[in-house]
């Protein structure tokens, strides 16, 4: 019966194919509107409102934020005031005790009135008419009323004014008022502020105040127009951060050994450079120092084939910012395997498609990441890709990387929206992952995030016990971070040290480009897992010490022979740096004075400045080898490598806390960092050098 | 590098003023825009003038979208919008020039017009009403699921369905009218 139906449906379903004339009239058209566009159209002004949900407190804020004409607030404010005191003062000193003034005042309200509007016409013309109908509208009630109600009167008196310039926000502000005014106390005495524009007595003052306060919350929220404006996040941000305070100056003769665990994480830096660039100092915690140095490709000596998977070096220098200590730089060098023979991958996306991940900085972002990617890929390599938001779902089944049609529009269907199950997601990645495992195949999952996991297991503790169980099985995680505003800075650290992985932050397509396309081998194949290192100074030659950064990947000493203690991984390629600023024995810089009852050191200049030992694994071995070089004592000229290290350690430290740079500031990071920019093919030390200069002139 | 770009990375690209992206954008979404008008209007001529008048449009309207949908979902919708717009500038100018009968008789000369010419798709889609026929070239021409054509007209799901058993229901009576004649 439903022929005419499918008939329909045929017919609609003809194709219609353009006139190709039509169709290049209408594409040179729109072309020309859109030039037009270009050049006449007023931008939409960047809000800070996100567009939809704007809360009460921002409504606030904005009205308060574009009070622009203050000056005229405050006349017309002092003239209001100035006409109430004329109307009201004499019956309040005359006839407060009585209970009849209705009378005498509304006669007087004439006077007053046009009093009011004479002055006011000469002042703030625009503001004249407004005004003088408050005044007018204003007094016959007051003076009806019993005295004690009157200030209330005054103190909503800038109110409506506002209220027809400011629309809803403005209004929300004039109840503020209003309502703070009724419960003022009564007085006698009227003065007006200028600073505020706003009108109030003497006792209520403290009182509005008080309500002021309460009714926004906390003061940063309470801004005014000269706030910088800066990016949207900035005033409801939920983010963490994993830190710990900078490490102290530690005596030899007291702790003569350092342990820590390697770090080849780079989020810290792109977070800062994501900071910077939106005008805007980063939060003190986002500083790592070991991941602002780590980011830089050094051109370190490579391992000799048949020798440990990557090669250490020492060096000795002058620091910069203190001409009495030296600093001494461990650089690690990976080995980089032939590519042509890489062991095949089995990669699970684990992307995060909760509402807040709905941002062209987010998804978007991540999905041009991923597309970026998958040009790196062997045809052998599989992918699969596991959402979560609401709950988990595998998206794409494990599919060969040579169906890349299958996998790009896989990506494309993602959209964002509902909470975030992390927990959930991470367990099905797992389990994907494992199903996924072949004979001598890399198993590792990137989750892709903004660090929000609000459902499950949501404190970082349970979730590193989960990963820690889960790492056993041999697969990898790894973090990209996506976005600010909710960027859980502290879980995605706690997933990927536990997972066997690194922590990235993706703040542009250039940033993904590093990490997914130049850097991929480096993050995906480990060659050397649970790396730490462990140096033993010599009191004889060595007062103090001082590890620069490091400070989430603290070590106890004896945890170092603990093979089942986790540390960090190497990838093929990689290269990790620790500095360490050290006192000689007999410099002046020395912090601590020598004991006095301390036996003396032996004589004669000490050979050896310390010992570094560094302990790894084979991937997926159980039992860790050791490594072992003494350290010269003989300091030597800083090479461009060097120099570029120590200048991004000390940007870290004028953005986390200077406290041992002295006088060294800015311009000498700079002046550093510019002179040892060395080969720089891909302009990351120029990068550098640009994020230093607007941390000075955002630190001034 | 272009071809692989998503429509809504390229859309904020062109809102923000990129050249390129505009063009690839719409030289990508033209034969769509040209294929969903076609389909609302029945008449080819119209149909390029009135996907010619989107594509001026979308310079301008591009500044309004948000993300929240995709791309192609919002470009329906403004489709649609637009041709309800034409609509009905077309009927007020009619209405206005010729009253209320001398419309009404048009109307019906359109469709007896259509249907002498044998062209049986404009002719069937020229009895539907508006919302139907919005709803039958989203779904049956544009290959839309429910859903999908509930976002781009902005109602609910369940109206979609409801209108296609309503379409149904009518070419049925519209069948039984041509056998009884």
């Amino acid at each position: 019966m439903n022929d005419e139906f499918d008939k329909l449906r045929a017919a609609l379903k003809a194709p219609a194919t353009p006139d190709p004339a039509a169709k290049a009239e209408a594409l040179r058209r729109a072309m020309e509107n859109f030039d037009r566009t270009q050049e006449t159209a007023t931008r939409t002004r960047p809000s800070q409102d996100r567009p939809e949900r704007a809360g009460f407190l921002t409504g606030v804020r904005e009205m308060i934020s574009h009070l622009t004409t203050r000056g005229a607030l405050a006349a017309t404010a002092s003239i209001a005031a100035l006409g109430i005191g004329v109307l009201i003062w004499p019956n309040l000193q005359a006839v407060a005790p009585t209970p009849k003034p209705e009378v005498k005042a509304v006669v007087d309200a004439a006077p007053a009135d046009n009093e009011a509007r004479d002055r006011l016409a000469t002042t703030v013309a625009e503001a004249e008419a407004p005004q003088g109908q408050v005044v007018a509208q204003d007094e016959p009630a007051m003076a009806e009323a019993s005295p004690p109600p009157a200030p209330a009167s005054v103190v909503a008196e800038p109110a409506p004014t506002e209220r027809r310039e400011k629309g809803v926000a403005g209004q929300r502000l004039g109840e503020s008022e209003a309502a703070t005014g009724l419960a003022a106390p009564s007085t006698d005495s009227v003065w007006v502020s200028g600073s505020f524009g706003k009108v109030t007595l003497d006792d209520a003052d403290s009182a509005y105040d008080q309500a002021m306060e309460d009714a926004y919350a906390t003061p940063r929220i309470f801004c005014d127009s000269s706030m910088p404006a800066a990016n949207p996040c900035e005033f409801f941000d939920t983010e963490a951060f994993s830190t710990d305070a900078p490490n102290p100056v530690k005596i030899v003769a007291e702790e003569p050994v350092s342990t820590f665990s390697i770090d080849t994480d780079t989020a810290s830096y792109s977070v800062i450079r994501s900071s910077l660039t939106n005008g805007q100092l980063p939060p003190k915690e986002a500083v790592r120092i070991e991941e602002m140095v780590n980011y830089f490709p050094y051109a370190y000596p490579a391992p000799e084939a048949g020798e440990a998977p990557f090669r250490a070096s020492v060096s000795l220098f002058p620091t910069p910012w203190n001409a009495d200590t030296q600093l001494l730089r461990i650089g690690l060098q990976g080995a980089m395997p032939a590519t042509d023979d890489r062991p095949p991958l089995n990669l699970v996306f684990l992307i995060d498609t909760s509402g807040s991940m709905d941002d062209p900085k987010k998804l978007p972002l991540l999905k041009q990441s991923f597309r970026l990617m998958l040009g790196q890929l062997r045809p052998e390599d599989r992918v699969a890709i596991v959402t979560y938001a609401g709950s988990a779902g595998l998206v794409l089944e494990p599919t060969e990387a040579s169906d890349q049609t299958a996998i790009l529009s896989a990506l494309d269907r993602l959209d964002a929206g509902g909470s975030t199950a992390g927990q959930e997601g991470l367990q099905q990645a797992y389990q994907v992952a494992e199903s996924m495992g072949g004979d001598g195949h890399v198993s590792r999952i990137l989750l892709a995030t903004d660090g929000d996991f609000n459902v499950g297991l949501s404190d970082p503790e349970a979730l590193e016990d989960f990963i820690a169980k889960k790492r056993e099985s041999g697969t990898y995680l790894s973090v990209l971070g996506f976005g600010r505003g909710n960027l859980d800075d502290a879980t995605m650290q706690a997933l990927a040290q536990n997972g066997n992985g690194t922590a990235a932050y993706i703040d542009t397509l250039s940033e993904a480009q590093k990490v997914l396309v130049d850097q991929l081998s480096g993050a995906l194949f480990p060659i050397a897992d649970d790396v730490k290192i462990q140096v033993e100074f010599n009191p004889a030659a060595v007062a103090e010490y001082r590890l620069i950064g490091y400070e989430t990947r603290a070590l106890a000493r004896e945890d170092f022979n603990n093979d089942r203690v986790d540390a960090g991984e190497i990838g093929a390629g990689h290269q990790v740096t620790a500095l360490y600023e050290i006192t000689p024995v007999g410099s002046p810089a020395r912090l601590s004075d020598p004991l006095r009852y301390a036996a003396a050191p032996e004589g004669g200049p000490a050979k050896e400045l310390g010992f570094l030992k560094l302990r790894y694994k084979a991937p997926g071995a159980a039992t860790s080898e050791l490594l072992e070089t003494p350290i010269p004592a003989e300091p030597g000229a800083a090479d461009t490598d060097a120099r570029f290290a120590a200048a991004v350690a000390g940007m870290g430290q004028l953005l986390s806390g200077p406290k041992y740079l002295g006088h060294w500031g800015w311009d000498d990071a700079i002046a550093l960092a510019n002179g040892a920019k060395g080969d720089d093919p891909f302009g990351y030390r120029a990068e550098a050098v640009q994020l230093m200069r607007l941390g000075q002139s955002l630190a001034r | 590098m272009r071809m692989q770009t998503p429509d809504e990375a390229l859309a904020s690209a062109a809102a923000g003023g990129d050249r390129d992206a505009f063009a690839a954008l719409l030289s990508r979404h033209y034969d769509r825009i040209f294929g969903l008008c076609f389909r609302l209007t029945g008449v080819r001529a119209e149909a390029e003038d009135l996907a010619q008048d989107i594509c001026c449009a979308l310079p301008a309207k591009l500044g309004s979208y948000r993300q929240a949908a995709r791309f192609t979902t919002w470009l329906y919708r403004v489709t649609v919008n637009a041709a309800h717009d034409r609509r009905r500038r077309i009927a007020t100018h009619r209405k206005a020039a010729d009253g209320w009968g001398d419309w009404e008789v048009a109307r019906r000369a359109e469709i007896d017009a259509a249907a002498a010419a044998g062209d049986w798709l404009a002719a069937t889609m020229a009895r539907l009403t508006p919302e139907l026929r919005d709803t039958v070239a989203l779904t049956l021409g544009e290959e839309l699921s429910q859903k999908e054509a509930a976002e781009v007209l902005g109602v609910s799901e369940g109206t979609v369905a409801w209108r296609m058993s309503e379409v149904k229901k009518r070419l049925r009576e519209m069948a039984r009218a041509e056998g009884m004649l």
